[in-house]
């Protein structure tokens, strides 16, 4: 079967640092790929670079088989339907209502109907468990829980098949990240689409992958399924998840 | 060894990188312009915003610019007993160089520094990232309608700039110069030329795109925070202040050859 998504040597230099030096990764379809590391490995270059908003320096993103790094602006905004990305501050625009940020897509790109288009995105807010009398107030009224439901509706809202997921519960509460990841679990169940994410919390990353990656000096460093994260015989790997710092890795304070 | 000329070379380079890059923007933002899709929603919204919105800064300025004029030039043109081209002076200086020109300055400060503050926040807040993965081009969706919007109600806005500057003089005149007030109509409409007028909206329609590329340009290549977004205000703002200047220059020099 050939991966939904893969990344292939990615390089990227960023002010003279070279922050990914040759990712290679590849998920499959209706399969969970978390990636963690720590700050300044590099995680969201690597989201950037697989999403096309950044262009890597070397190295090729395939989706469903086919180049997607050196395609024409027009030929690579057909192949940003096949994505929804869930942005780590939410990226609500300030100056829409909810459900016209929930509906952006389909209201701007598709020009559906707005009467339609609302109708789809108080159904999506039902889905992410938002409810719908949130739908004519500004992102900003929101708390940060329901600006990541909201930001995940507008995600899901055309029904991608790949969704991306930075730093899904930064910023949240514990029990608010709790709801947020069981979510993500869901949604990605029910859209049958595979996932990437890139995180720091290992308590999300256990419960919404079902494999991780870790990146650390712009390599991929480990990877396996879930499952064995707490088995995976590598140092680096052993200090992440136990947060220690003392390790092969060095704390950057 | 520190070879003295290096940082003149390092800047002029620096310099010259920038204007090229500030050009292809500017190329690829009057390029949106022309092709699908349109975001007529967007561009009435900011024609309203660039355009309405503006007219009491405008109106103001006109007004005070007209007045003050006329007084200089009385004061002035009474050393060799030239009062009575008041009227003329006023509308000549007023639709040329002084309507356009600071109807482009006040908009640097009030339009350039708006968009380069909303943009910037937009790239910080990775608001334009999300856009790009909504399959819609931020060129055609936020600067495209910006850039048309300032192209086209600047000179609109000139206009009206121009007849409350002729009206500051105007009043001016009549009320404290001692002037008669159909004779100093009948001057200014006798004495102004079509091409008076046309050469100041093609500056206004010129000043209106700087306005907006440059507050785009800025806000679009922002980074930083908080931080970066004040810095790309103030250098939208400083770049097209000194951009306009310069360039209305060239197009003054270019009708009047």
């Amino acid at each position: 079967m050939t991966a939904k998504l893969q990344l292939v040597g990615i390089k990227k230099k960023l002010r003279g640092r070279q922050v990914l030096d040759g990712v290679d990764l590849d998920v499959a379809p209706g399969k969970s790929l978390v990636v963690i590391g720590g700050s300044g490995q590099g995680k969201s270059v690597t989201l950037k670079c697989a999403l096309g908003l950044m262009k890597p320096d070397a190295g090729k993103v395939l989706v469903d088989g086919a180049d997607v790094t050196r395609m024409p602006a027009e030929i690579r905004a057909r192949v940003m339907k096949k994505f929804g990305m869930l942005f780590q501050g939410g990226a609500l625009f300030d100056s829409l209502t909810v459900w016209e940020n929930i509906a952006f897509r389909l209201i701007y790109a598709d020009r559906v109907a707005r009467t339609e288009a609302r109708e789809h995105a108080i159904e999506t807010m039902r889905k992410v468990r938002l409810a719908p009398e949130f739908a004519d107030v500004r992102p900003i009224e929101l708390s940060g829980g329901m600006q990541k439901r909201a930001g995940l509706a507008r995600a899901i809202i055309a029904k991608p098949d790949i969704l991306f997921f930075d730093e899904p519960t930064t910023g949240l509460d514990p029990i608010t990240a709790d709801a947020i990841n069981d979510l993500i679990v869901e949604m990605v169940k029910e859209l049958g689409c595979a996932a990437v994410s890139i995180t720091h919390d290992m308590a999300s990353a256990r419960k919404i992958a079902d494999e991780i990656a870790m990146l650390h000096g712009g390599k991929i460093v480990w990877r396996g399924p879930a499952a064995n994260i707490d088995a995976s015989g590598n140092a680096m790997v052993d200090q992440f998840i136990a947060g220690r710092a003392e390790g092969p890795i060095q704390a950057v304070v | 060894m520190i070879n003295p000329l290096a940082p003149i070379g390092r800047g002029t380079l620096a310099a010259l990188a920038e204007t090229g890059r500030f050009s292809l923007f500017a190329t690829r933002a009057a390029a949106s312009v022309f092709s699908p899709p349109f975001f007529l929603g967007q561009f009435a919204r900011q024609c309203l915003q660039i355009g309405y919105f503006s007219l009491p800064v405008i109106g103001l300025t006109a007004v005070f610019i007209g007045a003050a004029l006329a007084l200089n030039i009385y004061v002035g043109g009474a050393r060799f007993n030239a009062e009575q081209f008041v009227p003329n002076i006023v509308v000549l200086g007023i639709t040329r160089e002084l309507g356009p020109v600071l109807a482009g300055l006040m908009l640097a400060g009030r339009v350039s520094a708006g968009i380069a503050a909303e943009i910037g926040t937009m790239r910080v807040t990775e608001q334009i990232d999300a856009m790009n993965t909504l399959s819609t081009d931020p060129f055609k969706f936020l600067i495209a309608p910006r850039v048309l919007a300032a192209t086209l109600t600047l000179p609109l806005l000139v206009i009206i700039a121009d007849i409350i500057g002729v009206m500051g003089g105007y009043l001016v005149a009549v009320n404290s110069l001692g002037f008669n007030g159909a004779t100093y109509l009948r001057n200014t409409i006798d004495f102004l030329e079509v091409q008076d007028v046309v050469i100041g909206l093609v500056k206004a329609a010129v000043f209106g795109f700087i306005i907006a590329s440059m507050g785009a340009y800025q806000g679009y290549n922002s980074s930083g925070g908080a931080l970066g977004v004040g810095r790309a205000t103030t250098n939208a703002v400083v770049g097209a202040i000194v951009l306009i200047l310069a360039v209305n220059y060239l197009i003054t020099a270019f009708f009047v050859e």
